[in-house]
């Protein structure tokens, strides 16, 4: 993948761009991307890739204007624009796949493929979403995985947590990406787009971690519900990052919309 | 020298086992400890503990803010000054504060503390905390990245209420209101003193100085690990050619227990002082600090946060690491001069907010600190600042003559008249 720059309005967004076919734009979630994410070189086997940082990701700046869901709809869209996309395959994991949500509800004859793997946006009191904001790095693996233990590995390998200036990064890196997630995440993962999916005219394929205890699976039925025509897989030993543990499944899933 | 007696009010009845048994006296606290019936007595007695300290000549009374906390049962502290008001006689109220950015409208706490002003007859010092990240962000559900355009929001608004006559719109992002004009407005002009308490950004430093505000640092860790804190903030100070340093432009908050001698003094405190530290301060790190409630340029000045208890926890430290490590100032009145002297002269503070009542303290023994603190520590500490006597900036300013509660006249007798034949 290689990372480039794009000028919006709001900021200079950095991006990752690789692979060939059909143009695919992939949202990343709360917790950030790297250009190594399995997912993205799944998909480039397949797909032109586009995978746009949200601002206060990866080296792409903060920006103090996008407060709040349409703010941050609006921006994606206007990065597509930008790239000079027109009607991508449309796919978002957890956070992007709120963001990815919003953007096929807002602007339905823009948006006609979207993928949502494990998206957040909708609350069941029934069924609460942990409240991620709480958690300690060491607690995360079990919330993210199917396997935990090899989670912690994949997710501590590389890190030099006994390093302070290692460390000071660390906690500014998370501080900036977590606190951006925060305006459409805090304290509720929810911010009304329960009243808008109806608009969705997209093919839509709904993809989820069997193992998944961030978003439980049984969000999964009511974003199939709420979208039209929408179909939903299920992948078996994989939590919410699905998109790690089994990428291969998603992209089979992401390949059913494509044509 | 401006001393403000202050009291947490710390629930008294958090078990032995606590710390083993629960994971955070804050924000998601076991409701089942908390025994309204058992509060009755509590309340009563801080209350009544509070009206003491303005006998004992105090200059202000100090409450505070906090939601879901075990060792702060003050959710309202205006509900406290406002009884405190009334059964007080001269000590100013130091409301420290009411964190702005949670009320909706914050016209609100222009109209409160605009009452509090008119029912003390101008005793109040005016407190605008950003609020912990525990109570702003995790029990009041404000957004952490955006909170502190939210608090700046709320203090513009709050002092034009304060201030302006003529009724005004206010557009904001956080507020619309097309009128404001509130009813009543305080007695001290243009507003009463400001006080804010900081943790150490850069940001809150310039608000200060911009504004005229005090700066308070009210941390539990004591005035030595402070050094480097208020340090940064006199530093900005000079920085910013501000006209002054007057002392008065700061504050600090220290645990204080005085008795006859050192012994007596761990004897009798030294229970209730590893109460507070190990007990009351037990906070999940997970609640310190969401993510985006600090600034970028905060976290990278290594500003971290004080409920980050020290490595190894507070367990470790005995009532000698406490007392030595500054945390803690206590011992004999002589003991304890000296090391407020130390603290005022090296913090350069002018404010000095005592906390006298610790953590599961009696009324009794918090009577006899406070007493000994105020009859031999105080009156050789007041004259510590001779070059700064008379600046009043910072501080309130009564009415010279002031209403006594509970003096009805005699009740109106109407005349008789007298019956016809």
């Amino acid at each position: 993948m290689e990372t480039k720059t794009v000028a919006t309005r709001h900021a200079p967004v950095r991006y990752l761009e690789g692979g060939s076919g059909e143009p695919l734009v992939f949202l990343h979630g709360a917790g950030g991307m790297t250009a190594g994410d399995p997912i993205l070189a799944a998909l480039a086997e397949r797909f032109r890739v586009f995978a746009p940082f949200l601002p206060g990701y990866g080296e792409t700046e903060e920006c103090g204007e996008l407060r709040d869901m349409l703010d941050f709809t609006l921006h994606t869209a206007d990065v597509v624009e930008a790239l000079g996309l027109r009607d991508p395959i449309l796919v978002g994991h957890s956070m992007g796949g709120m963001i990815a949500a919003e953007m096929a509800a807002l602007a339905p004859n823009d948006v006609s493929r979207l993928a949502l793997i494990a998206p957040a946006g909708l609350w069941l009191d029934d069924h609460p979403i942990p409240d991620m904001f709480t958690l300690l790095p060491y607690e995360l693996p079990a919330y993210l995985f199917h396997d935990p233990e090899a989670g912690a590995k994949l997710m501590t390998s590389g890190l030099k947590l006994d390093d302070p200036e290692f460390l000071k990064a660390y906690l500014v890196r998370n501080a900036r990406q977590l606190g951006m997630a925060g305006k459409v995440l805090f304290p509720i993962p929810e911010r009304g787009l329960a009243g808008r999916l109806y608009r969705v005219k997209a093919r839509t394929v709904i993809v989820w971690g069997e193992s998944d205890k961030m978003i439980p699976p049984v969000y999964g039925p009511a974003f199939a519900k709420a979208i039209a025509g929408a179909r939903l897989v299920t992948v078996p030993e994989a939590g919410h990052l699905v998109i790690v543990e089994n990428p291969a499944a998603v992209v089979e899933a992401i390949e059913s919309v494509a044509r | 020298m401006k001393f403000t007696w202050f009291n947490l009010m710390p629930w008294p009845y958090l078990p032995d086992d606590f710390r083993e048994k629960n994971r955070s006296v804050w924000v998601d606290i076991d409701q089942r400890l908390f025994d309204p019936v058992k509060s009755h007595e509590v309340y009563n007695t801080y209350m009544d503990l509070l009206e003491y300290a303005d006998t004992l000549g105090f200059d202000g009374i100090g409450v505070n803010e906090h939601h879901q906390n075990g060792y702060g049962i003050m959710p309202s502290p205006n509900i406290i000054a406002a009884g405190l008001a009334r059964r007080t006689k001269n000590a100013a109220l130091v409301v420290l504060g009411n964190s702005i950015a949670l009320y909706n409208p914050p016209v609100r706490v222009a109209e409160e503390f605009a009452m509090l002003d008119c029912i003390s007859g101008g005793r109040l010092v005016a407190g605008f905390p950003v609020g912990t990240s525990m109570d702003t962000n995790f029990c009041y559900g404000q957004i952490p990245a955006l909170t502190r355009e939210k608090y700046a929001e709320a203090h513009e608004l709050i002092i034009r209420a304060w201030t302006e006559r003529d009724p005004f719109a206010f557009n904001g992002r956080y507020n619309k209101l097309r009128h404001v004009n509130i009813w009543p407005r305080p007695i001290q002009q243009p507003h009463p003193p400001v006080h804010i308490p900081g943790g150490g950004s850069v940001e809150t430093y310039d608000f200060c100085i911009d504004n005229t505000y005090s700066y308070s640092y009210l941390s539990f860790s004591g005035y030595i690990r402070a050094k480097a804190l208020m340090q940064g903030y006199w530093d900005r100070v000079a920085e910013r050619n501000t006209p002054d340093a007057s002392p008065y432009r700061a504050g600090f908050a220290q645990t204080i227990c005085v008795a006859e001698t050192d012994e007596e003094a761990e004897r009798l405190y030294s229970k209730h002082v590893n109460y507070f530290y190990n007990r009351c301060l037990h906070v999940y790190p997970g609640f310190a600090d969401a993510p985006g409630y600090r600034t970028i340029k905060t976290i990278q000045t290594g500003a971290l946060s004080q409920y980050a208890p020290p490595r190894g926890g507070y367990t470790q430290l005995t009532w000698k690491d406490l007392v030595e490590g500054g945390h803690v100032i206590a011992g004999s009145p002589e003991t304890v001069r000296q090391r407020m002297e130390e603290l005022i002269k090296n913090l350069n503070v002018g404010n000095i907010f005592c906390l006298m009542h610790v953590g599961d303290m009696p009324a009794d023994k918090c009577m006899y600190s406070s007493r000994l603190f105020a009859e031999k520590v105080m009156p050789k500490l007041r004259g510590m600042l001779p070059e700064c006597e008379g600046d009043e900036r910072f501080w309130c300013h009564p009415l010279p003559k002031r209403a006594t509660s509970g003096t009805l006249p005699a009740e109106y007798q109407p005349a008789r008249v007298p019956e016809h034949a």
